[in-house]
């Protein structure tokens, strides 16, 4: 903590009672908000699970009873499967393209900031925007990746009616929309690369893939690991895309856990699984604390190395 | 942090010499390319939205459409309350900022400037809500919002959804770069904590206001998993997103005219807001996580 451990001890007693008291206001309404918004319901997500729930009718304690039918139910554990693939190809993938982007729009060319603002672009544009776009687009009848491959003298494929192929689509939307956000932390990254350190390498005698493995993707590394972060929990919490794209079909073939989660809670029952969407909750939460307990470990052990 | 404004240092004119020469077509032309795969489906969606009906259904690539025309616009207007939906996005998303900004605001100045006891304990356990997704938590809300009568009214999505310790991050490291002799000055003077923070500390940062609240408003308005929870069934509560999902893609399933034309309207806003206040979006997207 830079600045403010500075305070006058001579003051101590009624001056920190005096912030305490002024902490506490200033604190209220977030805390208020947190504490009846999220904290409670994450304790009660957990009392839900253990139930029986429906929209009408009082709650039946059942145990563990939701979490044994969630670990038998194939189709939980292929909505896992969907979220790895998901995340695998998006993420790793999502991250090359964005670093080769913002190596090419960080040297010296006419117009890049025009290119990085669009390419930015559909950052700003909602996921479920995103996905009635792309529904079009990859739409197998008269979609336009459908007449342009028919222009060229390929049949194209059944982006709707078959899973793999509807599979595909979800990851080329979703790499459309999140490359301007790896671009852009690849970009911040690279500014603070000196170009002395290059240049000496240079001088060294180094080649241009030299330099890049060996001096800019090592000092790119916060950025690699805040991305590598931020894209896993994005991915793996996608939702509004999905929904809007296919509705998690055909059938299970592209539905995520979370989409999981809300179909079994309130889409193909109504809101009738209350109990066993709430334990698919937990298990995404879970998911969730686990990969962020991994990324204050790497940043603590990070910030003690430097 | 000038990402999309490079600025040249006096050298850099020589570098740029020398840069230049290596690959320069090659990379002027790669980065025109990827800039236009990335600029299409925009240009796709304008286009399907002011085209005919049965241009969509022509065979062969059409990169025009045949004739121009607000049809895909007017026909879902007429046929669904989508100002009202309009509106009810922007009443959320405004109502949303207010409390969040200021809400967020006050916390981190709280976590910057002002000493208590549990104040790291505090922080960390904010920090730990800041990943829970809506679907580990929906049922619970889903009940809750019933149970404190908010459930049929907006209040049902913008209570919750004000429920967030992003900001208070940002806002904590804006903070702690505000001079402490400035604070103990206006102290000596008598001036009580409130006052300090609103008349001498707030207006030295302008820009936090400003990143806060565009990213708040962005995230707002294209907010869709807890809206479609809590305002499902009753479309004269429905935002923009909720409405094109459950409506306007259940009624126009191949009249994509229709669709392209609301996507348009639905987008407009953060267009328009992203390329007015390019600079605070880049700033804030990109110091939201970096320490």
């Amino acid at each position: 903590m830079p600045r403010g451990t500075s305070y006058k001890p001579r003051r101590r007693g009624a001056y920190t009672h005096g912030q305490a008291a002024a902490a506490s206001l200033f604190l209220l309404p977030n805390l208020a908000l947190v504490g009846l918004f999220l904290l409670v319901p994450l304790v009660l997500a957990f009392v839900i699970s253990t139930q029986k729930l429906g929209s009408l009718g009082s709650p039946q304690y059942i145990g563990i009873d939701n979490f044994i039918t969630l670990f038998r139910d194939t189709i939980f554990w292929e909505t896992v499967w969907n979220t790895a693939v998901f995340t695998i190809f998006t993420v790793p993938v999502g991250m090359v393209i964005g670093l080769g982007v913002a190596l090419l729009l960080n040297s010296v060319l006419p117009g890049r900031t025009l290119y990085r603002s669009i390419i930015f672009l559909p950052l700003v544009i909602s996921g479920v925007a995103t996905g009635v776009l792309g529904s079009w687009m990859f739409d197998q009848y008269n979609g336009f990746f459908n007449k342009f491959l028919h222009a060229i003298g390929i049949t194209g494929p059944a982006w709707q009616s078959d899973g793999k192929w509807a599979m595909i689509s979800l990851i080329l939307v979703t790499l459309w929309q999140r490359v301007g956000f790896d671009m852009l932390i690849y970009l911040a990254g690279l500014q603070g690369i000196s170009p002395d350190l290059l240049e000496a390498a240079k001088i060294d005698g180094s080649s241009a893939w030299q330099r890049l493995r060996h001096v800019t993707v090592p000092l790119l590394g916060p950025s690699t690991f805040f991305l590598l972060i931020m894209n896993i929990i994005y991915s793996f919490q996608v939702f509004d895309t999905v929904w809007a794209l296919t509705r998690g079909g055909p059938d299970f073939s592209t539905t995520t856990v979370v989409t999981y989660a809300y179909r079994e809670a309130f889409d193909d029952h109504g809101p009738q699984q209350l109990g066993y969407g709430a334990a698919v909750g937990v298990f995404i939460y879970l998911i969730t604390l686990a990969i962020t307990v991994i990324q204050w470990r790497f940043s603590r052990t990070r910030d003690e190395a430097g | 942090m000038a990402i999309l404004t490079p600025a040249y240092t006096p050298g850099a004119r020589n570098v740029r010499r020398r840069a230049r020469g290596r690959f320069f077509g090659l990379r002027l032309s790669l980065a025109i390319v990827i800039t236009l795969v990335m600029v299409f489906p925009l240009y796709w969606m304008i286009m399907t939205a002011v085209s005919p009906r049965a241009d969509l259904y022509q065979s062969g690539l059409h990169l025009w459409p045949s004739h121009w025309t607000w049809d895909n616009f007017t026909l879902p207007i007429k046929q669904f309350p989508v100002w009202q939906w309009f509106r009810n996005s922007a009443v959320i998303t405004i109502a949303v900022t207010v409390i969040t900004v200021i809400a967020n605001l006050l916390a981190g100045y709280a976590f910057a400037k002002l000493r208590f006891r549990g104040r790291n304990a505090l922080f960390l356990l904010l920090l730990s809500t800041m990943m829970i997704p809506v679907q580990a938590i929906m049922v619970p809300q889903f009940r809750l919002s019933i149970d404190l009568g908010l459930f049929g009214n907006l209040w049902a999505v913008i209570l919750p959804e004000s429920a967030t310790v992003f900001g208070i991050f940002l806002a904590r490291q804006f903070f702690l770069a505000v001079p402490d002799e400035l604070i103990e000055a206006a102290r000596s003077d008598g001036a009580g904590q409130l006052r300090i923070f609103v008349s001498i500390v707030l207006p030295l940062c302008k820009p936090l206001i400003a990143v806060l609240t565009l990213l708040t408003m962005l995230s707002e308005w294209n907010s869709f998993a807890w809206p479609l929870v809590v305002l499902f069934g009753n479309d004269q509560l429905f935002t923009l997103p909720i409405g094109m999902v459950t409506d306007l893609q259940g009624q126009y399933t191949s009249n994509y005219g229709a669709l392209m034309a609301m996507n348009l309207l639905m987008i407009a806003p953060m267009v328009i807001l992203f390329v007015a206040f390019q600079r605070f979006f880049v700033q804030g997207l990109a110091r939201s996580g970096l320490k």
